[in-house]
């Protein structure tokens, strides 16, 4: 589009400017035009829309969603309460993103939507005010605090201060809304990855490759051997691995919960801490981490300090299969009957739409001897994970858990492979609660399983 | 604030309640951010909020809220999926939206008379997933299939992608129920192959864009699948040569199933979207298919190919299986939608031309865009004449508008000139309506009215479309 910022001029010039709102513009108003008028209302995402699926009303459609942030940007309409609610119904799975000929960039919309609901606080309530200061504010912009949390959860859980808790019915003394969330905790995993990964690991052979692992945040605390399957796998590939021991949040909780200030705030602080690294790439193995850690161009954007720090640090993330693909990783040996049998794969949302990686994963797999990749019907439909959906909207994530497991079934695999912890965490929960007898794994993690298996030569 | 339209601002109407007295709970939306939405349909630049949508169920839901808009002389304009491009389905100031959408139920498919019964609210897609089930066809496929409601196609009398072989949405209905604008409901049609009782009434609302009656029902006719088909892809170095190519083509005698076509402008915006390696430096290609017997989809394929080769086609790609002619189908479809990419508003037209003159009229288009600086992509279903050139423009620019205009204006004319018609497919709706008097002559514009007055006298069914 050659001559797009002379039309988005064109477009601001005939809008009422600052001046007209009073000076008070919201994240709608300050977005590109060019954004919003995007959307052309063809329609052809709305068959792709899980919430649309559901309830058969524009509102709850791509479509639908973009012209109430238009009439707002237009100022046709107010954020209402029901403008809020709209914007926490949306899963934020972007399948509309993949669907849409036209290129609306949803994922901004949908950021600065919700970025605006909260500025304005259309949703406020004590309770939901102060989830959001300890959770985005604090917890997860505090990576020490965060491991401290973890640890002790572990301690609760291990020394059965849980099973306890439960049976002595102590959870009554919880407020309803906790007392539900309290069985959905995850398992605590006893060592995080700054126990499981040195800071920099080198490969056997000579190094062809500098590169870091991001370690996440609730991946660290409930999945850190996907994050030592990943270094592994690295390793096996001739990659040099460095991973700081204390990493920040990347920030995509915050983005996506309309929270762009501390999610900039992180942002920065990620930047800072591999810039004087020289890396090849930056390796995330969280599809939800990755989708948002490549937008930090766009986030930083406006930053004129950091725009361009930022855009050479989205230039260098890849996702752990995305960069294995794309470098030629190597297969592994082995005979086929130590192999993992029927694996079907769940596409996490932020790894299909959000970065429009599909291939990559499959290709993975197909080299693992003994694996038989079955198709999954709809793999690219939403499990209900959607970060932190499940807690917020329990109803409408327990019916796409629901459709999810059942097109499991149907496949009948040995394994699920998917490659997000929330959608790990979604399935394993789902396929326990309906004594399903597959596992629940990371793509990555049958890859390493597989080199290490690998007969010696 | 700028100042908002009256119907957004104004009270609601004091109706409301006794609306949704009549009707089940739910089934009526009020709030601003429930109608907002139904606005608009896939028009460019139209946009009215309606004071109340109805999600109806049932037939008789239907009936009760059309015969409620009689009463009270509401208008009442009904809707599909909202993917129309002549704005057929958006509102009226102050009016309702009676939307379908819900009215799902696939209600029969009967393999012995090849006939499949649904409610409007299926998609069409829906339709041809369920006859594929049985081993049938049902072969009308627009590009907005996989959203379309078959209700919507038959009010539009929808075209496709498979025109030329298997005719259109009209082809394929044997039956339909109406909510006629008094609320009363009939039944027309059957399921006989041959049928002269009287007029035949349920063509009168094939394409009648929610003018004439609310279609609850519909009897839809299926063929047998053909059993085997052949994709191919032809490039071209200029326009002439992939027009000439069509000619070509039916002048031998060959009648594919599709034979579309792509300028350059589309060919890089469908790929911008797509990403499944077209190439973006040809002029033209043309996509063309052919199904039915195994001996003669070869022969047929080979003959196309030679006939491409022959007109100075660059290169012909033969899809290597199923999976591959369905990524160029669907490729296909999105190139309305996938125009957007380039500038802010997409204006398509859908004019269309006998097959002869084709030719001519690609390019007077290209000419017309040169005429007016204006930036037009052409892409559509070259094997019916049906071309859709798409104005690439800014709806917030006024001069640049004034050139749109002007140059509708002129194709248009030339279309008419040619024998030709301003819409093929997408309806007359509002975007169409200027022009309609100049192609049917005032005989036969007012002979339209008078149907229409006939059929609902106090104009209460989407006044103000088509016609005024
Ligand atoms: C990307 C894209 C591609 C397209 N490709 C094609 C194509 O290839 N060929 C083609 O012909 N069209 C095409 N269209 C146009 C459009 O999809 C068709 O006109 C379609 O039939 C509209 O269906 P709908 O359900 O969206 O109807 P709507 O847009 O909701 O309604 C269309 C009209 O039908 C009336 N209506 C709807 N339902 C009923 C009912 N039950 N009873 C009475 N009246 C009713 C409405 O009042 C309105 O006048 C395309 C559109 C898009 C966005
Ligand atoms: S988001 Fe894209 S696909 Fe959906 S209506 Fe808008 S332009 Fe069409
Ligand atoms: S992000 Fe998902 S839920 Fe939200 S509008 Fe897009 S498709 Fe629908």
């Amino acid at each position: 589009m050659p001559d797009s910022a002379t039309q988005a001029r064109d477009a601001q010039a005939s809008r009422p400017g600052p001046g007209v709102t009073g000076g008070a513009r919201g994240f709608l108003h300050d977005l590109d035009y060019s954004v919003v008028q995007q959307c052309i209302h063809c329609g052809m995402c709305l068959p792709t829309c899980p919430t649309y699926d559901e309830t058969g009303l524009e509102r709850n459609s791509p479509r639908g969603r973009i012209a109430l942030m238009r009439a707002v940007a237009d100022d046709r309409m107010e954020v209402t309460r029901a403008f809020g609610e709209e914007m926490y119904y949306c899963l934020g799975c972007l399948a509309c993103t993949t669907a849409c000929p036209a290129g609306v960039n949803y994922a901004e919309l949908f950021e600065r939507a919700r970025a605006e609901v909260e500025r304005l606080g259309v949703l406020d309530h004590p309770r939901r005010r102060w989830v959001r200061r300890l959770v985005l504010g604090g917890v997860f912009t505090r990576p020490r605090l965060l491991r401290l949390l973890g640890r002790l959860l572990w301690l609760h859980q291990a020394s059965g201060g849980q099973w306890l808790f439960r049976k002595l019915r102590l959870t009554r003394l919880l407020p309803a809304w906790l007392r539900e969330l309290e069985p959905m905790t995850p398992p605590i995993r006893p060592r995080f990855s700054d126990r499981l990964i040195r800071p920099i690991e080198q490969p056997a052979g000579p190094p062809r490759r500098r590169v870091a692992v991001l370690t996440g945040c609730v991946q660290d605390l409930i999945y850190p051997e996907i994050n030592r399957d990943t270094v592994d796998v690295l390793l096996a590939n001739g990659c040099t691995v460095v991973t700081p021991p204390l990493q920040p949040c990347c920030g995509s909780l915050h983005a996506h919960n309309g929270d762009l200030a501390n999610a900039r705030g992180l942002a920065r602080a990620m930047i800072s801490l591999f810039e004087e690294e020289r890396l090849d790439a930056v390796i995330t193995n969280a599809a939800g981490c990755g989708s948002h850690l490549k937008h930090y161009d766009r986030l930083l954007a406006d930053d004129p300090e950091w725009r361009e720090r930022a855009a050479a640090w989205s230039a260098k993330v890849r996702d752990i299969s995305e960069f294995l693909v794309e470098t030629g990783f190597r297969a592994p040996r082995g005979a086929a009957a130590d192999g993992p049998g029927r694996v079907t794969y769940h596409e996490a949302c932020h790894l299909c739409h959000g970065q429009g990686i599909t291939r990559q994963p499959r290709e993975i797999l197909k080299t693992v001897p003994g694996l038989e990749l079955a198709e999954l019907a709809e793999s690219t439909w939403c499990c209900g994970s959607a970060g932190v959906y499940n807690i917020t909207q329990p109803e409408q994530a327990a019916k796409l858990l629901r459709r999810k497991l059942e097109r499991i079934a149907a496949v009948g695999p040995r394994v699920v492979a998917t490659a997000n912890p929330g959608c790990l965490l979604q399935l394993q929960n789902g396929a326990r609660a309906a004594g399903a007898a597959y596992a629940v794994v990371h793509p990555v993690s049958l890859l390493a399983a597989a080199y290490r298996a690998e007969p010696a030569d | 604030m700028k100042p908002a339209a009256p119907q957004e601002a104004g009270p609601p109407p004091d109706w409301l309640e006794e609306l949704a007295r009549r009707l089940p709970a739910g089934r009526v939306l009020t709030a601003p951010e429930d109608l907002e939405p139904y606005a608009f349909d896939g028009t460019a630049a139209l946009r009215t909020r309606p004071a109340a949508v109805v999600m109806a169920r049932t037939r008789d839901e239907v009936a009760a809220t059309v015969r409620f808009a009689a009463e009270r002389k509401i208008p009442l304009v009904g809707r599909g999926s909202g993917t129309g491009l002549s704005g057929g389905s958006v509102p009226v100031a102050g009016g309702l939206v009676l939307c379908l959408a819900r009215m799902k139920r696939i209600l029969e498919v009967d393999a012995a008379n090849l006939t499949l019964s649904c409610e409007p609210g299926v998609l069409t897609a829906e339709v041809a997933a369920a006859a594929e089930q049985a081993g049938l066809f049902y072969p009308p496929d627009p590009g907005s299939m996989k959203i379309s409601t078959i209700g919507g196609n038959v009010a539009e009398n929808s075209g496709g992608l498979r025109g030329l072989k298997y005719g259109v949405t009209r082809d394929y209905v044997l039956g339909l129920e109406v909510v006629l604008a008094d609320g009363s409901v009939v039944w027309l049609g059957n399921k006989c192959v041959k049928d002269v009782a009287g007029l035949s009434l349920k063509d009168l609302f094939i394409g009648s864009e929610g003018c004439l009656g609310i279609i609850t029902r519909l009897l839809l006719k299926l063929v047998p699948k053909p059993p085997a088909r052949r994709t191919l892809l032809a490039l071209f170095g200029s326009m002439e040569a992939a027009a000439e190519t069509v000619s070509g083509i039916i002048a031998a005698k060959i009648i594919p199933c599709t034979l579309e076509f792509l300028d350059r402008t589309t060919i890089g915006a469908v790929e911008a979207h797509a990403r499944i390696g077209l190439p973006t430096e040809v002029a033209a290609l043309v996509l063309m298919e052919t199904d039915g017997h195994p001996a003669v989809v070869e022969e047929e394929a080979e003959g196309m190919a030679t006939i491409a080769k022959a007109n100075g086609a660059l290169e012909v790609r033969v899809a290597a299986d199923e999976a591959e002619a369905l990524r160029l189908a669907t490729a296909r479809r999105s190139a309305f939608a996938a125009l957007a990419r380039i500038r802010p508003t997409t204006i398509l037209e859908d004019v269309t031309v006998p097959r002869s003159e084709l030719a001519t009229m690609v390019a007077f288009i290209q000419a017309t865009a040169e005429k007016h600086d204006l930036r037009i992509a052409t892409f559509g279903h070259l094997g019916d004449g049906n071309l859709h050139p798409t104005i690439l423009t800014d709806e917030t620019n006024a001069a640049e508008m004034e050139r749109v205009e002007a140059a509708i204006g002129d194709i248009v004319d030339e279309t008419l000139r040619l024998g030709g018609t301003i819409t093929g497919e997408h309806g007359v709706g509002l975007a169409k309506k200027p022009y309609l008097r100049s192609q049917l002559g005032e005989e036969g514009h007012a002979l339209l009215r008078r149907v229409k007055a006939a059929l609902d006298p106090d104009g209460i069914l989407n006044p103000g479309k088509v016609h005024d």
